[in-house]
């Protein structure tokens, strides 16, 4: 059993106790614990289920490589699924629950593919799911899904209490990792005179040498690495941060770290996550090494764990993780695991050393210590079931016949280590293979480049392949130094001793000519239950390629992207390949190192920070009167004016029916403001627009299309002529932005020597347009300008004042009713507005949004960017030839307009719909043609655009594009009617003119 | 994350800064062209594994178009040069040339 020891433990406190749940059971830690070690203290060996056969699962690991121990934390808004115990700090309170299992983790149902698992090997789902084809859909999918996957999502309806940060930071250097290399190579380049910032995934300081022992320049670890903390902290030039993990990095020296910094302290004033954005001129990695598993059978016993967090637990929690611990071997390193057991009094009654040589040094101080080593020996087969009972032995050459049956609760296995280089091959870093040490690592000479071609990480100790203590601490002295520029340093080099191990054996599989029922429960990959088997089934069906087998046999996926699995996987994959390891390769290492929460991704930008809103200098009157908004843009535009008591619908009608009758106003402020000015602007403006703009004279305004070097019609407005060399050009609410930079794109890029500025004012001015029969009236009683007909006659604009206020009042209309539009300078915009309420209160002034102009528009078949454009129409689609001039050589999308399909006479045209009786068609209704198409489905012949109800005709309208439909005045056909989400029926609508209302145009022309 | 300079107000602007514009050095064809020019010119971009010009603006900076010579496999930037031009400056070919040899 596991159990808390009566002493040690570097990282706990014991003077403090922690309460807390598992899966509803009150169990007692120590400040300092993890997950994992509390509820190893407490017995707690079993911690979850396999992904796919629901195999029991204890932990593995004691660091972020941790691919079992995954638990849901937390309850309602603060529920967490798949967090990792070896890597979460225990907190009081903190409720803990295990996953993926049903009804209980001790008593589990789905475990029941275990016994099946010979039945469910790699590529099972694609074979076994085929057919029959609609049993996927009801039967298959659901019982996959309810078997498989790890946490429960947090309920639909948890909003997240807590508060995220982005952190942004430049710097000289950044070192990512806290051992003692990225200690020494923080100190190095801090002493050199960069910049750094130094970052360590967990709350301590020191790595592995802490744990591991020995001596640099003469001190343990433990107190070298508060030496130098306390000499990083006396340099102003050197930031360091615990709890953040260096999480990826991109390219031209761009990082994203990940700091845990409230995880601990659930419900404190701090932000929880905080994401840093690091643009680093130089990354050194110093993310030491992972000890990588071996395969033999029953490794996925609850009980069978790495060796380094056996010690682990013992050293810095003060936790057994069993009475009796065999230990499995290929290096010399794992007899630190028998040392540190034996020193806690804890019994080792076997080490099984793959080697026949046995170990060197290590192996002598503890054969020294009366631990039997057996040489030349492997594990045959893990006995237990939710926990190890024993081992059988083999020869590790043989095929596995046993040799002996040893009894214990722990097995420590050690097959090496792996540098973590995942950092290094983000942004491109290559890797080489050293056949010695049996792993990849970083190639210093092909290293991610910056934007000036220079190396721009650099991988230092055990991260580069240096295990030994003094190998490790010079290389990242060195690789310190170096990305500092190479200055000099005012200390020393840290000295410790040379490494003095026996070389290590490579062991795939153990033993080495394991039988296949022995393959078959030797587990590659313990989050996803892939199997030596699986991985060599893969190989024989084709999937020769890493990248591929990874994907059939899911070896390495899901959240722990295979940290422990990927190297004997691939190990496996080349031999059954018959292939070298580096031959095969690796698969592409992708951020983030380990998972982040998405809302440290997201940061303040959630509720009202998501996106800045851009508001009107009339937006507080609208926002006063109860307006109903829409977003259009970034900008809030009121929709209408619902009174007390109406709807929506109730207020529109009212609306447009008040400025049909009499006055109404409408904030155009967001209308888009673009000068163009200088002598070529005319020239410019008839290579924009599909008219000629030209030849409008000065005092005058002029509607236009702008359509994009593809012919499609991108946005329209009114062009008002200032002066012979200056243009106000309108676009649409949305477009302005977009229309500038058009501009600017055409005459920095292509027409860069014409002579023409561009302004993009729209936020300089308010613009409202005075709207009805009696907007004259109303403009007259404010007094300052001669509106009348003669002097102000439809499309043109004249400068003045209105009551007091510089204005430029434009005589145009999209309502088709006699309308101005009165600019003035944006702080004046609510001055004006207030008085054309109080003087336009005879005349029923109604202020009315963008449902009313819309609905008016369509009623004089105006068209609408995006509604009756999509990206896809041209203006001659809309009928709008006029608006084309004959008379130019060129403009933006002409040449696009002639190609063949474009001239098509089969393009859909646009007609006005009008139902029999009067009801709305559906926005976006297909016009159904005979006939089906190779589909099965209907054949269509148009779509509906816009569609309004009408109070001024008190009937449905409706426009849309119609195959030939200028010439089918008169006819009716067939729309889809959408009703519940589904296809039901169809409406007959008759095609007529687009022109709904006024055609005559008597009341804008008075 | 690229970091790019931009030749006109000499900012070392990241990507945040800037939009994309896609490969340098277009000829446009115009009204009279043939549907292969014209095609050629609207659709057909050069995809390298290796050096690219292509144009970028500072869209949240100066607000000026300009070009840089990239290479799409090492980040590596060999330049960047203002837009008003119909090809890349001699410093910038020789230094391509270099790259390759």
């Amino acid at each position: 059993m596991s159990h808390r020891l009566s002493s040690g433990g570097r990282l706990i406190d014991r003077s403090t106790s922690v309460r807390f749940t598992f899966n509803g059971t009150y169990l007692r830690g120590h400040a300092g614990d993890t997950l994992a070690s509390a509820l190893l203290a407490n017995d707690r060996m079993l911690m979850g289920r396999s992904f796919k056969y629901h195999r029991p699962r204890g932990v593995v690991a004691s660091g972020a490589e941790e691919p079992n121990a995954l638990l849901g934390l937390g309850t309602g808004d603060r529920f967490e699924p798949n967090q990792r115990a070896t890597v979460t700090e225990l907190f009081e309170d903190a409720a803990l629950s295990s996953q993926n299992h049903w009804p209980t983790l001790e008593a589990d149902v789905g475990a029941v593919n275990a016994w099946l698992s010979r039945f469910l090997p790699a590529g099972f789902y694609y074979k076994m799911f085929m057919y029959p084809r609609p049993f996927w859909k009801h039967v298959y999918e659901p019982f996959i899904r309810r078997s498989a996957g790890l946490g429960r999502a947090p309920a639909a309806d948890a909003r997240d209490p807590d508060r995220y940060e982005h952190f942004y930071i430049h710097t000289d250097v950044l070192v990512v990792g806290g051992g003692v290399a990225g200690l020494a190579a923080a100190k190095a380049a801090g002493e050199a005179g960069a910049e750094v910032l130094l970052i360590e995934q967990d709350p301590h300081w020191g790595g592995r040498a802490v744990v591991d022992g020995g001596e640099i320049d003469g001190m343990a670890p433990e107190a070298w690495v508060t030496a130098t903390l306390a000499a990083l902290k006396a340099m102003d030039n050197v930031r360091i941060r615990t709890r953040t993990m260096g999480s990826g990095v991109y390219d031209h020296g761009y990082a994203l770290a990940y700091e845990r910094v409230a995880d601990h302290v659930p419900g404190s004033e701090a932000p929880r996550h905080r994401l840093w954005r690091i643009r680093a001129r130089r990354i050194v990695t110093a993310t030491g090494a992972i000890e990588r598993p071996l395969a033999f059978a029953g490794n996925d016993v609850p009980g069978v764990m790495l060796a380094s967090a056996v010690r682990d637990y013992v050293v810095n929690y003060g936790v057994a993780t069993g009475q009796r611990t065999v230990i499995a071997t290929n290096n010399d390193d794992a007899y630190r695991t028998a040392l540190a057991l034996h020193d806690a009094g804890l019994e080792v009654p076997a080490i099984l050393d793959a080697r026949d040589g046995g170990g060197g040094a290590l192996a002598d101080a503890v054969r020294a210590r009366g631990i039997r080593v057996l040489a030349g020996r492997g594990i045959a087969k893990v006995k237990g079931g939710k926990r190890v009972t024993g081992v059988a032995i083999c020869r590790q050459s043989g095929e596995g016949g046993v040799l002996d049956m040893i009894p214990c609760d722990c097995v420590a296995m050690s097959g090496g280590w792996s540098p973590v280089v995942h950092l290094w091959s983000h942004a491109g870093g290559k890797l080489t293979w050293d056949a010695t040490e049996a792993m990849f690592r970083p190639d210093g000479a092909r290293a991610p480049r910056d934007q000036d071609g220079d190396a721009m990480v650099r991988a230092v100790g055990a991260a580069n392949g240096h295990l030994g203590l003094a190998e490790a601490l010079s290389d990242a002295w060195e690789g310190g130094t170096a990305v500092a520029g190479g200055g000099g340093t005012a200390s020393e080099m840290p000295r410790a001793a040379s490494r003095d191990e026996a070389p290590l054996a490579p062991v795939w599989m153990m033993p080495a000519a394991a039988k296949p029922a022995l393959r078959r429960k030797a587990w590659l990959d313990f989050q996803n239950d892939v199997k030596v088997s699986d991985v060599a089934l893969a190989a024989q069906e084709g999937f020769e390629s890493v990248e591929h087998a990874k994907r059939y046999t899911t070896l390495g996926m899901a959240t722990d992207q295979g940290k422990l699995s990927n190297i004997n996987g691939l190990a496996v994959l080349s031999q059954a390949l018959g292939e070298d390891i580096p031959q095969v390769g690796t698969t592409t290492f992708r951020p983030p190192y380990t998972p982040i929460s998405l809302s440290a991704i997201a940061g303040e930008a959630r509720g009202e920070l998501f996106q800045p809103i851009r508001k009107t200098p009339l937006h507080d009157w609208h926002d006063g009167q109860g307006a109903a908004w829409e977003p259009v843009g970034h900008w809030r535009r009121p929709y209408c004016f619902p009174r007390s008591g109406e709807t929506k619908h109730d207020a529109v009608t009212r609306e447009i029916t008040a400025t049909r009758g009499g006055l109404g106003l409408l904030d155009a402020s967001t209308l888009g403001k673009i000068i163009v000015k200088g002598p070529d602007a005319a020239r410019f403006l008839d290579m924009l627009y599909t008219n000629m703009m030209s030849s409008l004279k000065v005092g005058a305004c002029r509607y236009g299309l702008m359509c994009s070097e593809n012919g499609f019609l991108m946005d329209d407005g009114v062009v008002a002529r200032l002066s012979e060399d200056t243009f106000l050009v309108h676009t649409t609410t949305g477009g302005a932005d977009r229309i500038h930079g058009h501009m600017e794109e055409w005459l920095q890029t292509e027409w860069w020597d014409w002579k023409v500025w561009t302004v993009n004012a729209t936020e300089q001015y308010a613009q409202i347009a005075v709207v009805g029969p009696k907007s004259r009236a109303v403009l007259e009683k404010l007094g300052g300008m001669d509106v009348s007909a003669e002097a102000l006659p439809f499309m043109r604009w004249s400068d003045g004042t209105l009551a007091g206020i510089p204005a430029r009042v434009f005589r145009i209309s999209f309502s088709g009713e006699l309308s101005f539009e009165v600019a003035v300078p944006a702080n004046r915009g609510r001055a004006l507005w207030d008085m054309l309420l109080e003087a336009g209160e005879e005349f029923g002034v109604t202020p009315y949004g963008t449902e009313a102009l819309h609905v008016m528009r369509a009623e004089k078949g105006f068209i609408m960017i995006g509604d009756e454009t999509d990206g896809t129409v041209i203006p001659q689609d809309l009928g709008l030839d006029w608006a084309i001039s004959k008379k130019k050589e060129d403009y933006i999308g002409k040449r696009a307009q002639a190609r063949s399909h474009m001239a098509s006479a089969d393009r859909w045209k646009l007609v006005g719909l009008e139902t029999l009786d009067g009801a709305v068609l559906p926005d976006g209704a297909y016009a159904i043609a005979d006939g089906r198409n190779a589909n099965g489905q209907r054949n269509t012949q148009g779509r509906v655009t816009s569609t309004y109800y009408s109070p001024t005709l008190k009937r449905g309208i409706a426009m849309g594009l119609v195959k030939d439909g200028p010439d089918r005045m008169g006819e009716e056909i067939d729309f889809t009617r959408v009703e519940d989400g589904t296809t039901g029926g169809t409406m007959r609508a008759r095609i007529v003119s687009t022109v709904f209302f006024d055609p005559e145009g008597e009341k804008q022309n008075v | 994350m690229l970091i790019l300079t931009c030749p006109y107000c000499g900012v070392a602007a990241d990507e945040t800064e800037l939009a994309p514009g896609g490969e340098a050095h277009l000829r446009r064809h115009g009204p009279d062209s043939s549907d292969s020019d014209f095609e050629a010119y609207l659709f057909l971009r050069r995809n390298p594994r290796g050096l690219h010009l292509e144009r970028w603006r500072h869209a949240h900076g100066c607000g000026k178009w300009f070009h840089a010579a990239r290479d799409t496999m090492t980040m590596e930037v060999l330049g960047t040069y203002p837009a008003q031009v119909t090809a890349p400056p001699p410093e910038i070919v020789h230094a391509s040339d270099a790259d390759t040899a």
